[in-house]
């Protein structure tokens, strides 16, 4: 079966670190997959060179069985691969609609910016994601941590992107919050997006994912089925790797075992 | 969409206006009369067309302190071709020696625009350098002398005695600048409501018009009411006013209504988020140097023809000048966030301030502490702005 998206054998090094090392890792459509690991496991490397962030020293990328060479963000956008960060990534001195638009701007003649049809766009969008946004006019500085993110999702949701990646998305959000996007989570997948949820947090993963996939030291030491494993499984494989047979059609590197 | 009323802008023009009573006041009427607004206007342009390329590359978070020497390179250039030709080739015509002194503006620019994007040398030590590059390419240029005379009909760029536009084309141009203003605003209105939004409230955009027309109708009086020398006609508005007022209207339309401007604004908001919206961010910076190496060559044609001659000491410390207009204007040394509006009304402020000094007598040495002076003053409201807007 092919997969929606395929990393075989990716490795990036930062001088000696090897924070990606030999990783093979797949997500399919329609899937949440929550990406585990302590802080430097790889998780985040891992998908900042899904997400054209970073580029590869070697391995390679399939979208749909199809190799892809991804070397910036604009790359995988084209791709439809759409990361939302940690900290958001917005331009907090642009307004919701100039930060939804970012590097991909609607222009009319002569080639000059359509505020008009970004906004309404904008409001239409972000309206469907969170019915509470108000502030379309201002700098998104202002915002909550809430309504950055529905910026953020809404532009996913408007460029159609089929790849999402969550890089810790409840980590500045508050309970009701985060409530919230676990809803808009299941909304994504049922559209048919798959969706990389990285995480520290075990509860959010379980509540979300429905699949778990575990690093360690730059390498995939675990694939499971959420609901055929358990936290306490999880948090031994984040701590000691893989010690059992780790997951199906996941090679597990000796080394790493 | 803004309201329109920035209330930075909205400050600084009252403040100017303050200022602008206590030097007439100071100065028995001197500094209010139409021959002195005349010549403010035209010192006030060869600052302002640098401060709108100042507020891009301030906004983009760098800095340029290369501006006074680039003027003073790129109007030897400009100077020397009219003047004596290069290598035996006879004498350019002044738009041709034009043309020349705008392209070699305009790779300076980016040639110091490089050095920033693609080897991350800061732009304060880049253009550093380039300020003691330039004023010495300045130099050598004509080996140091003096170079004249420039083509005649060249001069009245400068805004001297031919150069400006006479009574009833400036009455048709101020005509015409206002009900561009007025039909942007209806277009403006028309769109907003296109796309189902409420536009502005109907009095605050008849207002603004209003604003407007008073200004420019205001500024073409007192244009017209200084004459020509034995002359009882009205010299109008100055050439050099009008080069500034295009030059910032075309910066200004980059800034707010194309990518390009919607990238250094983005890029001066956060680096970060710029370069995962597969924003070229290096493009766009080297973009940004070479439009301001552009816009000192062009207000190095108004230098040159003003003096009548190039000399290398032009433009000598205008980028503390440039750099002030821009900050004064309420473009954040931070970054992110500039206006090209607010940047034309430091430039004149700026300007009021020496112009008024030179009328009360003032040293150039007491001149130059109050601008150093204001220049401190007007970063720390930027600063305290600031501060107090991230703390709410």
């Amino acid at each position: 079966m092919t997969h929606l998206v395929e990393m075989t054998g990716v490795q990036k090094s930062f001088g000696g670190v090897h924070a990606v090392d030999g990783a093979n890792f797949h997500l399919d459509a329609g899937e949440v997959v929550g990406l585990l690991g302590h802080n430097g496991a790889g998780k985040s490397t891992l998908m900042a060179l899904l997400a054209g962030a970073l580029p590869l020293d070697a391995g390679s990328i399939r979208v749909d069985g199809r190799p892809v060479a991804i070397r910036s963000p604009r790359d995988a956008r084209r791709l439809g691969i759409e990361a939302l960060y940690q900290d958001l990534a917005l331009a907090d001195n642009l307004p919701a609609s100039a930060n939804l638009f970012l590097g991909r701007e609607l222009t009319g003649r002569f080639g000059l910016l359509d505020e008009a049809a970004m906004e309404r766009i904008t409001h239409e969008v972000v309206h469907r994601v969170n019915p509470a946004f108000r502030d379309f006019q201002g700098p998104v500085k202002s915002l909550s941590g809430g309504e950055r993110q529905s910026i953020a999702i809404g532009r996913a949701m408007h460029f159609e992107a089929r790849v999402l990646i969550l890089d810790e998305p409840t980590a500045a959000l508050g309970p009701a919050e985060t409530r919230e996007v676990g809803r808009l989570v299941g909304r994504l997948r049922d559209q048919g997006l798959g969706i990389v949820l990285v995480s520290h947090d075990l509860h959010d993963v379980f509540r979300l994912s429905d699949r778990v996939v575990v690093m360690k030291a730059g390498c995939i030491v675990a694939s499971r089925r959420t609901e055929d494993t358990h936290p306490d499984e999880v948090l031994e494989w984040i701590i000691a790797g893989a010690q059992r047979d780790a997951a199906r059609g996941t090679p597990v590197r000796p080394e790493s075992v | 969409m803004q309201t329109g009323l920035d209330p930075r802008t909205l400050g600084l023009g009252i403040a100017g206006l303050g200022i602008w009573l206590l030097l007439d006041f100071a100065s028995d009427g001197l500094f209010l009369s139409p021959r002195n607004l005349y010549n403010l206007a035209v010192q006030s342009s060869v600052v302002g067309v640098m401060a709108s390329g100042m507020v891009l590359v301030i906004t983009a978070r760098h800095i340029d302190l290369s501006v006074g020497s680039v003027l003073a390179v790129t109007g030897m250039v400009i100077a020397l071709l009219q003047a004596e030709g290069v290598a035996g080739s006879g004498l350019w015509t002044w738009p041709a020696a034009v043309a020349v002194g705008l392209v070699a503006g305009a790779v300076i620019g980016a040639s110091q625009g490089w050095w920033v994007a693609y080897r991350a040398v800061p732009a304060f030590v880049v253009t550093l350098g380039g300020l003691l590059v330039f004023r010495g390419a300045a130099y050598l240029v004509a080996d140091g002398r003096t170079v004249a005379p420039l083509a005649a009909s060249f001069g009245a760029l400068g805004g001297g005695v031919a150069g400006s536009i006479g009574e009833t084309a400036s009455w048709w141009l101020g005509v015409a600048a206002i009900a561009g203003f007025a039909a942007v605003t209806a277009r403006a209105r028309t769109a907003e409501r296109r796309h189902g939004f409420a536009p502005r409230p109907r009095w605050l955009d008849a207002a603004r018009v209003a604003a407007v027309a008073l200004a420019v109708g205001g500024f073409v009086a007192v244009m017209n009411a200084y004459p020509r020398p034995q002359s009882d006609l009205g010299r109008g508005i100055p050439v050099p006013v009008l080069i500034w007022i295009a030059s910032a209207l075309v910066v200004a339309l980059l800034f707010r209504a194309t990518r390009f401007g919607r990238y250094v604004s983005a890029i001066g908001g956060n680096p970060q988020a710029a370069v995962r919206a597969g924003i070229d961010v290096r493009r766009v910076t080297l973009g940004v140097f070479a439009l301001m190496g552009v816009l000192a060559a062009l207000a190095a044609v108004i230098t040159t023809a003003r003096l009548g001659a190039g000399t290398n000491s032009m433009g000598t410390l205008a980028e503390l000048n440039v750099i002030a207009a821009a900050v004064i204007g309420g473009t954040s040394l931070a970054g992110g966030r500039g206006s090209i509006a607010g940047a034309a009304l430091g430039a004149v402020l700026m300007q009021s301030l020496e112009n008024g000094m030179v009328l009360l007598g003032a040293s150039s040495a007491v001149r130059q502490i109050a601008i150093g002076g204001v220049l401190v003053a007007a970063v720390w409201v930027d600063v305290a702005s600031r501060g107090r807007s991230e703390a709410a």
